[in-house]
């Protein structure tokens, strides 16, 4: 093929520069510490707490995703009705929006006097400056990828195919969960891992809404953010290396999953 | 096969609209059974929407659908237990081609569900039937376009429908394997004989493979007979415009007299209704002769090869140009003029 050399020249070098240098540079220094002390930082109940909230949370949040993104990509792919293009442009609003700006409106509005935090203060329940805060602070900078990656799958799914699971006498249930849902399996899942990984690594819009209270309400790219700031560069890597792996292998297990789920569609 | 309990189809003034378009404009239709009957009509004539009112996958604006006198609008498609082919298919690709087929078998509610072997006994049958069932753990993906559509056809008859429709079933297939599967449908449909009504604007598919052709236009049904009652005598002249190659010509009426331009024809127009008509001729029943032999006259312009025939590109001296299909043994050659007499010509007003 012409062009191969270059383009595979230019591919591997600037990966290497952009992804795969900083990751050993990380891995380096995190080698400056002795397992033991290495295996301290990690079972200290703030770094265990802060990984429990992080990705406790994240996952929770991503799959709240995956059910309101899949319902509302159904309605915006499947119907039309007025706004719909307005709607489906709002979708990306997360996307956009500088996360510090999503964080400060975020907490305005739960906050306890917030249009939302009042009532439901008055309920009993707080949201800002608590772990349910970060919960919904995830939800939202997580719900486009879940839309943007099963609406062109789901457009490109003939709707053909649900009259003939109906005149095949399938109910509507049983056209969904026999049909619909096998078709949108591997879209759905790499939605859900991309809503994940986001929200795993979500800094900006967290931590104005999440109190960081240690043990509590700490994230762990925060608690990074305070060993940096306490010049524990080696704790901050540890704690970055272990986010790394387990991003990583959750990556790895949802890729294989959806690999799985495409090997049984093959392509058109 | 089982015994099919087989069904009387019954559509009276069936009407529907998509907004101002009137996909169906007063449609009446009786299909009896273990008829294989197709719709045919070009595109936008109603015909697809007929057929999905039949299978419950639409409803009409008004009119009334009725099986065995049973009326059908008050079911939907779930329970009209009518077996629908698309024409793109609409296998389940995520499904092998066992698990299609095998699908209306396993969503039947738990009460009257068979067992996994009767199911599978049942699929191998209908896999045998559309001779595909080497083809069992494959996907849809897989497989060839006429593959596809066979094995969307073994899928739709093992709920053991009542009804069968097939819409526009070979549309999406090269020529050859188009010709193969008509032979094939029309035998399998005499095998197991289920009312069957299928869509098509394929005229010839159409007199090939039903034994009654409704054929439509506008949203109206223009005549229902046998293939022959249509091609032989065409009730409008839209059926005989559409159906088989035809010449037409412009004449005028009067008095007995049938005028190409200002030429009178020497043909016999006992009865026709004065004013503007159009004369139709079958291009193989336009037979030629000597110069002024015929009702006809003109100049030969090209002449083409056509298997069986010879085509030959013919100016009439009425300024019209026409092209007729003679017996390759004539001898025609461009720049003769020649004498054409039509054997059998229709003339319907308007």
């Amino acid at each position: 093929m012409p062009g191969f050399g270059l383009t595979m020249g230019l591919t591997l070098s600037w990966l290497s520069i952009i992804i795969l240098i900083p990751l050993a540079g990380l891995f380096l220094k995190s080698l400056e510490l002795s397992p033991e002390q290495f295996w301290n930082i990690l079972s200290s109940r703030r770094t265990l707490n802060a990984l429990r909230v992080s990705f406790g949370l994240a996952f929770a949040a991503a799959c709240v995703n995956l059910v309101m993104g899949s319902i509302i990509v159904w309605a915006l792919v499947r119907y039309r009705f007025p706004g719909r293009r307005i709607f489906d442009a709002i979708v990306d609003v997360p996307f956009a929006l500088p996360t510090a700006v999503a964080g400060v409106a975020l907490t305005a509005l739960f906050a306890e006097k917030g249009w939302l935090g009042a009532p439901l203060a008055a309920l009993g329940i707080k949201v800002a400056f608590t772990p349910v805060g970060i919960f919904v602070a995830m939800i939202f900078i997580g719900i486009p990828f879940v839309v943007r990656t099963v609406q062109p799958v789901l457009q490109d799914l003939d709707p053909e195919i649900e009259e003939a699971a109906g005149s095949l006498g399938a109910s509507r249930w049983q056209t969904i969960i026999r049909v619909i849902l096998p078709s949108l399996a591997p879209a759905l899942l790499t939605g859900l891992a991309l809503a994940f990984a986001r929200a795993v690594g979500e800094y900006g819009s967290v931590i104005f809404i999440a109190g960081n209270l240690p043990n509590v309400s700490e994230i762990a790219p925060l608690l990074i953010v305070i060993r940096l700031s306490e010049f524990r560069y080696a704790d901050a890597t540890a704690i970055a290396v272990v986010m790394l792996v387990v991003s990583f292998v959750v990556i790895f297990a949802v890729n294989r999953l959806q690999r799985w789920a495409q090997s049984r569609i093959p392509a058109r | 096969m089982k015994e099919k309990t087989q069904v009387t189809i019954e559509a009276k003034n069936l009407v529907k609209k998509f907004g101002t378009f009137a996909a169906l404009d007063g449609v009446d239709l009786k299909v009896d059974n273990g008829e294989l009957l197709a719709l045919l009509g070009p595109s936008g004539s109603g015909k697809t929407t007929l057929l999905r009112i039949i299978a419950g996958l639409d409803w009409p604006d008004s009119g009334e659908v009725s099986f065995n006198g049973e009326d059908a609008l008050a079911q939907g498609a779930r329970e009209r237990h009518v077996g629908f082919v698309f024409q793109h298919y609409a296998l389940f690709r995520h499904m092998t081609v066992f698990e299609n087929v095998a699908f209306g078998l396993r969503v039947q509610p738990r009460a009257v569900r068979k067992d996994e072997a009767t199911i599978r006994a049942r699929v191998k049958e209908l896999l045998d039937l559309v001779q595909l069932d080497w083809l069992a753990d494959r996907y849809p993906s897989q497989l060839s376009g006429g593959q596809r559509q066979r094995i969307a056809l073994a899928r739709a008859l093992a709920i053991e429908p009542r009804i069968l429709l097939l819409d526009e079933p070979f549309g999406a297939l090269d020529a050859k394997v188009r010709k193969e599967l008509r032979r094939w449908l029309r035998s399998l449909h005499h095998e197991i004989n289920v009312t069957s009504i299928f869509v098509t604007h394929d005229q010839e598919e159409a007199l090939e493979v039903a034994n009654r052709v409704v054929v439509m236009d506008k949203g109206r049904i223009e005549q229902i007979g046998s293939p022959d009652d249509v091609y032989e005598t065409p009730a409008t002249a839209f059926v005989h415009g559409f159906i088989g190659e035809s010449i037409e010509l412009p004449v005028q009426v009067d008095g007995g007299v049938i005028r190409l331009g200002d030429q009178p024809l020497q043909l016999a127009a006992e009865g026709l209704a004065s004013g503007a008509s159009k004369l139709f001729v079958r291009r193989h029943d336009m037979l030629v002769g000597p110069p002024g032999s015929g009702a006809f006259e003109g100049a030969v312009q090209h002449v083409r090869n056509f298997g069986p025939v010879l085509r030959a590109e013919v100016a009439l001296s009425g300024g019209e140009t026409i092209e007729i299909d003679a017996p390759r043994d004539k001898e025609l050659r461009a720049g003769d003029t020649i004498g054409l007499n039509p054997r059998r010509y229709r003339i319907f007003a308007g």
